[in-house]
Order: C-alpha cells, then sequence, then structure tokens
C-alpha cells in the first residue's frame, strides 16, 4: 500500500477534510493563534469526541482506535492543510508516541487512554536551548532521590509546553553522554519547581515554550537509561508526520496560488495565461507531488515497522521542507502584493513552512543524516 | 571642473563641513545652509542646490560627508526619486517649489502609482483626474502606498483621457496630501509593520501648474520614475539602513527624531533585502562556520553579493564615461530579489531552531526573524521579478514582446479589472 490508499483511507480523508474546513477555518485559526494557549479545551474536545482523532493510531488496547501510521498521516497532511490550531502534534505525535515506544505496559495501561480521549494533552521535552535535535544535545540531569527521580536544567522548542497537562521529558544521568544514560521521565505540567514560557515564535500557529526544572520530582517512564533507542524511534516517526503534515499546507497553498492566478487580470488577460505564471504553477505541482510521493511511502514505511524508517524518515523530511518552503516563496509571489499583507491568508502557511523547515531538523541535517542512514 | 579628482573633492567636503558644521544648529536651517552649498547633493546641477559632479566624484564627496559626521541632506523615502523625476520632467515652478524642501527634510513624498486594479500593469491606472474649472479633480484608490501617512505630497499618476488607447490617456501629478479629498489608511504587512496604505481620492484637488510633463505624458514620466527606482533598489543591495547615532546636538536630537516617525515605514527595508551583510558574523557566533555545508551556501550567496555589488558599479562607471544608463536597473532589482531570498535560506541555515523565534526571544534582538518574513517583499515591491524579466528579455535583449490586446482602443473599451477583485480573504 505504499503506492495507493484504500478507499476506507480516501473516505477518511474526504470526511476529515470537510470536518476540519468547518471547525477550523482561517478565521478560527486567526483567533487561536492570537491567543496565549494556542489552542482551547472545548474546541479540541470536540474534535475528539467527535472523530476520536487523538485515538487514531494508538492501540486499542490503550484506549485508541487501533489504525495505524498511515492513517494518522492522513490526519497530519489534513491538519496542516487546514493549519489546525491544536496540540495534536505534540500530544498524539510526539508524546503519545515516546510513551508506546519506551513506555512499560502498566504505564502505557495508565498514561494513555486519557491522551487518546484528548483529556490529557501531553508534551514532548526534548530539545534544549543549543537547538540540538538528536540526545546529543541532551543535557537536563536525572538524579535518583528516595524512590524517585529529581530534574534539573532547561528545556527549549517545548511545543504546547506551556499548556500541556502531562509532560515527557528527556534526560540524563549525571556524567554520561551521547546515547549513555538517557532516560524519559513524566512530569505534571503544574509541577513543583517547573516554571514555563511561551516563547516568541514566528509561526504563531506553533507554540513553543521554554522549561525550567529546577529539581522537579518526576516518575521515570520505561527502562532507566535506555531511552536512546525509543527516542530515536520517536523522533523517526515524528519526522514522517511532520513530512505529511508540510505536504498539506503546500497542496493548499498550490492550490490557493492557481485559485488566485486564474481570477486575477492585468494587461487585459488572466495572469494565468503568462507562460512566466503557469511554468511556476507547474513546477510548484511538481514539488508538491514530489513531497507527497515521498512522504506517503514514509507513512507506509512507519506503519510497516520497516528497518529503513530512519533513512526514509529523514529524506520525506528534508523533500517536504524543501517543497513547502519553496511553494510558500511562490505563492506569496504569484500574489504580488497583497499577498504580503496580513489580511491575505498566504503568511499564515508560509510562517508554518519557516517553522517546519527546522523543526525536528534541517533539511541540511536530515539530507546528512539519509546518507549516514543508507551508511554511503 | 577638469581638475577636479576624487582627492581634491573629499578635502573640499573635509574643509567645507568644518567651516560650517555646528550640531547645535537647527535640523533645517543647518539641511538650508546644505541645499545653498551644494554638498547636500553633490550630483545635483549646480543651479538646483548641487555641485554638478560626476556620479563618481559625487560618491566620494558621499562618502566623505559622512565620514566627518555631519548630517546630510534628507535622503529617506521616495524624495529622491521625486527629485529625479522633477530633474527630468518637472518645470522649473515645481523645482522651484519643491527641490529645496526635499533636500531639508520639511517635506515627505509617497509614490501613489500602484491601484488594486493594476500593480504589474500601471498604465490601467483607472483612478481619474478630470479639469473642473481650471483645476484637475481627483477621484479614484491607490493601493500599496509606502508612507502615505507621513507624506506631504505623492507622485500621482492617473487618467485624464479614457477615448485613447491606455499608455496615452494617463497624466502625472504632485498632489498635496493633506486635503480634505484624500483619505489615508494603513494596511498591515506579514511582518506586522504597516508601512504601506490604501489612499482613497474623492474629489481631491490638483493645481495645473502641478502636473508633470505634458498632459497626456503621464507613462512616460512614470516609466523615469520607476527606472530611477529600480536603479537605486540594485543600489540598494549593500544598503545596510540608516540608524540614528548617539552623538549629542539639538540637529541630532531632531535627526534622531525624524529617523524614528518619518523613517519609521522603513526600518525594516534592510531586512527584506535579506542582510547578507550579517552571514560571516552570524556564521561565526553560532560556531556554523565550521561546518563545511554552511561555509558552501554562504560562499555561494557571498559571491552572488558581492558580484551584484560590482555590477551595480560597472553600471554607474558606465554612466560616468557617458553611455546611456537604460533599463540594467531591472538586472540590479532581479538580482536583489535573488540575494534577498538567498540571504533567508542561508540566515535559517544558520540559525536553525532559533529561526522559529521572534521579536526579543530570536537572534539579534528580533532582527533576524525580520528577515524571514520580509524578503518576500524584495521580489514584489517596485516592479516583480517576472516583471523584471519581461523588461530584460525585451528592452535589454530586444526579444519580441508579448501579445497585447486592447492597444489599438480607447481605453474606456478595454476590459479591465474590477476593483472588487481585491480579495479580503480571512
Ligand atoms: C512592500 C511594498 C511596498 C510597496 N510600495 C509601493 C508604493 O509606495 N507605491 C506604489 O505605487 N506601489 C507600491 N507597491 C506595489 C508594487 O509595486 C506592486 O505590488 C507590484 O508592482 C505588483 O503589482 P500587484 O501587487 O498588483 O501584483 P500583480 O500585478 O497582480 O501580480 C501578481 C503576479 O502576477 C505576475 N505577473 C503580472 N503580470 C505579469 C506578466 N506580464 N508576465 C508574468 N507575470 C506577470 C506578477 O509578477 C505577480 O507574480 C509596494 C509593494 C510592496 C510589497
Amino acid at each position: 500500500m505504499k503506492f495507493s490508499f484504500s478507499n476506507e483511507q480516501e473516505q477518511f480523508r474526504t470526511m476529515l477534510r470537510r470536518f476540519l474546513s468547518e471547525k477550523s477555518p482561517v478565521s478560527e485559526v486567526r483567533r487561536l493563534m492570537a491567543t496565549e494557549q494556542g489552542w482551547e479545551r472545548d474546541a479540541w474536545a470536540r474534535l475528539n469526541s467527535d472523530l476520536g482523532l487523538s485515538a487514531v493510531h494508538i492501540p486499542e488496547a490503550y484506549g485508541g482506535q487501533g489504525f495505524g501510521f498511515v492513517e494518522l498521516c492522513i490526519v497530519m497532511e489534513e491538519m496542516g492543510r487546514a493549519l489546525l490550531c491544536g496540540p495534536y502534534f505534540s500530544s498524539v505525535v510526539l508524546a503519545a508516541n515516546a510513551i508506546l515506544n519506551a513506555g512499560s505496559e502498566d504505564q502505557k495501561q495508565t498514561l494513555l487512554p486519557s491522551i487518546a480521549a484528548g483529556e490529557t494533552v501531553a508534551a514532548l521535552a526534548f530539545t534544549e536551548e543549543n537547538g540540538v535535535w538528536d540526545s546529543s544535545g541532551v543535557t537536563l540531569t536525572a538524579k535518583a532521590q528516595g524512590d524517585g527521580y529529581r530534574l534539573d536544567g532547561v528545556k527549549s522548542f517545548v511545543l504546547d509546553g506551556h499548556t500541556a497537562d502531562l509532560i515527557v521529558v528527556l534526560a540524563r544521568k549525571p556524567g554520561t553522554s551521547g546515547d549513555e544514560g538517557l532516560s524519559f521521565f513524566t512530569v505534571r505540567g503544574d509541577a513543583k519547581g517547573l516554571e514555563r514560557r511561551l516563547l516568541k515564535s514566528v509561526d504563531a500557529t506553533r507554540k513553543l515554550a521554554l522549561l525550567k526544572f529546577n529539581a522537579v520530582e518526576a516518575d521515570l517512564l520505561g527502562e532507566a537509561g535506555a531511552a536512546a533507542a525509543p527516542f530515536a524511534r520517536t523522533l523517526d516517526q515524528a519526522a514522517v508526520c511532520l513530512a505529511n503534515e508540510m505536504v498539506g499546507g503546500a497542496d493548499h497553498l498550490r492550490q490557493s496560488a492557481l485559485d488566485y492566478v486564474s481570477m486575477r487580470m492585468q494587461f487585459g488577460r488572466p495572469i494565468s495565461s503568462f507562460q512566466a505564471i503557469k511554468h511556476k504553477c507547474a513546477d510548484m505541482l511538481v514539488d508538491v507531488e514530489l513531497a507527497k510521493a515521498a512522504a506517503y511511502y514514509a507513512a507506509e514505511t512507519a506503519a510497516e515497522e520497516a528497518a529503513d524508517l530512519p533513512a526514509i524518515a529523514s529524506l520525506a523530511k528534508a523533500c517536504a521542507s524543501d517543497a513547502f518552503i519553496q511553494t510558500a516563496k511562490e505563492t506569496i509571489q504569484l500574489h504580488g502584493g497583497i499577498g504580503f499583507t496580513w489580511d491575505n491568508d498566504t503568511h499564515l502557511w508560509y510562517k508554518r513552512a519557516k517553522s517546519s523547515e527546522v523543526f525536528l531538523g534541517s533539511p541540511k541535517y536530515h539530507r546528512e543524516l539519509l546518507m549516514q542512514r543508507w551508511n554511503v | 571642473m577638469s581638475e577636479m579628482t576624487e582627492e581634491s573633492v573629499r578635502a573640499e567636503v573635509r574643509a567645507w563641513v568644518e567651516a560650517n558644521w555646528n550640531p547645535e544648529m537647527d535640523l533645517v536651517q543647518w539641511r538650508n545652509i546644505l541645499a545653498d552649498s551644494g554638498w547636500g547633493m553633490p550630483a545635483w546641477p549646480k543651479e538646483w542646490y548641487g555641485k554638478g559632479l560626476s556620479a563618481v566624484l559625487a560618491k566620494a564627496a558621499d562618502s566623505e560627508f559622512h565620514k566627518t559626521g555631519a548630517i546630510g541632506a534628507a535622503s529617506s523615502g521616495v524624495r529622491l526619486l521625486a527629485a529625479s523625476t522633477l530633474f527630468d520632467h518637472g518645470s522649473d515652478f515645481l523645482k522651484k517649489k519643491f527641490l529645496r524642501r526635499i533636500i531639508t527634510g520639511e517635506d515627505n513624498w509617497c509614490q501613489l502609482f500602484s491601484e488594486p486594479g493594476s500593480g504589474s500593469d500601471l498604465a490601467g491606472a483607472m483612478t481619474r483626474a478630470d479639469l473642473k474649472d481650471g483645476k484637475y479633480i481627483i477621484n479614484g484608490q491607490k493601493v500599496w502606498t509606502t508612507s502615505a501617512h507621513h507624506a506631504h505630497y505623492g507622485l500621482l499618476l492617473a487618467r485624464t483621457d479614457w477615448n485613447v488607447p491606455k499608455h496615452q490617456g494617463l497624466s502625472y501629478f504632485v498632489i498635496r496630501i493633506d486635503q480634505p479629498g484624500v483619505s489615508v489608511q494603513p494596511l498591515r504587512q506579514m511582518n506586522g509593520h504597516a508601512s504601506f496604505n490604501q489612499v482613497f481620492f474623492t474629489d481631491a484637488v490638483v493645481e495645473p501648474d502641478h502636473l508633470v510633463g505634458s498632459l497626456g505624458e503621464g507613462w512616460k514620466v512614470a516609466t523615469t520614475t520607476l527606472m530611477h527606482e529600480r536603479r537605486g533598489a540594485a543600489d540598494g543591495i549593500a544598503t545596510a539602513g540608516r540608524r540614528g547615532t548617539k552623538r549629542t546636538g539639538r540637529a541630532y536630537d531632531q535627526e534622531r527624531a525624524e529617523i524614528a516617525i518619518n523613517n519609521e515605514p522603513y526600518t525594516w527595508y534592510p531586512q527584506r533585502a535579506g542582510r547578507a551583510d550579517l552571514i560571516i558574523e552570524r556564521a561565526k557566533a553560532t560556531g556554523k562556520n565550521s561546518d563545511p555545508v554552511v561555509r558552501q551556501e554562504m560562499a555561494k550567496l557571498l559571491t552572488m553579493y558581492n558580484a551584484a555589488q560590482w555590477m551595480v558599479r560597472r553600471a554607474r562607471a558606465a554612466q560616468q564615461m557617458g553611455r546611456p544608463q537604460g533599463p540594467e536597473g531591472s538586472l540590479g532589482k532581479l538580482i536583489g530579489s535573488h540575494v534577498a531570498r538567498a540571504s533567508n535560506s542561508v540566515h535559517t541555515l544558520i540559525s536553525e531552531a532559533d529561526a522559529m523565534l521572534t521579536a526579543d526571544d530570536s537572534p539579534m534582538n528580533g532582527v533576524i526573524a525580520e528577515i524571514l518574513v520580509s524578503t518576500p517583499a524584495a521580489s514584489i515591491a517596485g516592479g516583480t521579478d517576472e516583471i523584471q524579466r519581461n523588461i530584460i528579455s525585451e528592452r535589454v535583449l530586444g526579444m519580441p514582446k508579448e501579445p497585447v490586446t486592447g492597444m489599438d482602443r480607447p481605453f474606456k473599451d478595454v476590459p479591465k479589472n474590477t476593483v472588487s477583485q481585491l480579495p479580503n480573504k480571512s
């Protein structure tokens, strides 16, 4: 199924697209992005009660719907298209996958059902102020104390970190480095000693937070010192999801550009009749379709838990980042002056493209990973 | 004149500033002295507040003047475009009325060309100027008008004759902004600034002696303005923006106030050009200068950036040697867009995760973030990249023009955009 969706999956997409265009029109995106939280419990709850979106890929044993990564990626693509303001990527993609990959059976039973129901919003805190995406950048320490742990250090770029109820934190045993000594912990959002601050971000639809841990009591998630592998896997899965989200955004922009040039007249004719414009639109389609092919292939690779997931994840992330940003620039260009205004919606997706370009690692970083993962 | 060298010009500038500059002077008073001396605008003709120097010598004079730390002639916004246009096509009456106040900074200017229905196709302007009782009565709407909210005067392209083909029915005026028939409404941009505006005209009045060039010659005059603008945009590849100094003195205080208010719409202009000048500094500050991939991208950008400046210098030198300056300004403008886009990418590459942040959370207190959301304007403002490519291919390379319709008909009979085609999507 790497090369086509099933009829059921196509129906799911159609239904979801209609649902999101009703529940999350751009006016709603603009309203929510202007708030400090970036999302609202009510709207979020409706998303989950009506369609169970947070539960899509979580196994039934943990309160989920038990679909796979392909369905999760369909959700991502449609959310990227609608620019949905909700803690989906943070809670369902990053945190839930970290729990699925690292947690004990008991912990999954305890933590996942409320995430799947959308009642608990979780975030994954892994990057620090150094902006390093992999585990080599982790300096936040976890010290054993009594039968628990205490966390000290700073996490940054934490998606929805300022609003999450539950935070999954990647920390290391003092004195260790690289993949050694890494463990996941869970911390309540309102834990004592945890200071959270919203960071000002270019893309207001993607809220990032700075979290300062000062001897914060934390529960170990999974096995002590063994988080490196599940974390790496979580990142690969997240890259696949992000690639699909970007493809949705890019496709939306491409279509909006086409719509605009078809109606805009200059020199007594529609600007779409100029060859320069036609070629641009054709190139945009090539970019977006290539990125789609890569993102869909990666989704299926993740669904199959195939061995080449790490390589394919990086390939798809780099490809989709480039396509999204290129499409965004061209969409502004094709709109002319109005494309540079606040009232025109293009910049919302342009800014999402800018943030997605570097979120989870730049295309340059992922291209290097791809070469390493292919043992080049 | 033939004896003048860069050295002698520099020496003359130094001596003159030494003898005349006093930072405690009133700014306008000082700039009036400058206007009388010719050193504020050394490239302008002697009879009009200049020294009549060649482009190269004038540049030497300007750079020497800048070194003295004395305040120069006002130069922000489109005031110099207004001056160039008046030199090319304006009557002596208009030159006398405006040139001095352009130098002193007493008047600010804006460019009233683009309309909702005509941007790239400027000659499709629908704003009308009708002669009634000896005055031109203006009705219509302009858009994307930078700095209209600070402007005293505007360069207006309007239609005076609907019964001739579109390029022939246009005329060019200087219009006073502060009058009951003109209403200015700011438009917010994607980078958060609101430096451009919509301008509405309802029976606004222009005196007939404020016509620039002849009646019906508006397109020719506007083309001059655009050529100067594009050349300026090319020159601007290298400018890092004017900032107020910390020096003390009444004139400096007044200049700081001028920069804070009149120049406010332009604070992000250096960022829109991409700030390639910051690349090396940023790479060193982040340690990315040791990453071979980043180094390659930096080198590519800086090669283009430097070559672009040399190209502009070559054009200026050619002009100095008496060769006509043509539409090669379009080359520089197009390359400026390439530099802006590439700078955006390289700044992103260097800043990585920090590229997601803005304002005081972001590198250089928001400058980097402002680059990321401002460079898209470079390839639109002052004529889009596509239009520059058309100009380069058709006017520089002499390639055949795209077939156009309606040139044989009165403009009133040509199909046009309606104003309502400016969509407000949200
Ligand atoms: C920051 C900023 C400041 C500005 N300041 C001013 C100002 O002070 N005064 C003023 O008058 N204007 C100003 N403008 C307006 C600017 O000049 C116009 O936006 C620009 O010329 C494009 O016109 P438009 O917006 O109508 O786009 P359109 O002309 O509608 O263009 C839309 C798209 O179609 C393309 N296109 C159009 N015709 C052709 C063709 N023949 N072949 C191929 N492609 C084509 C364009 O390249 C563009 O990609 C400003 C714009 C910006 C962004």
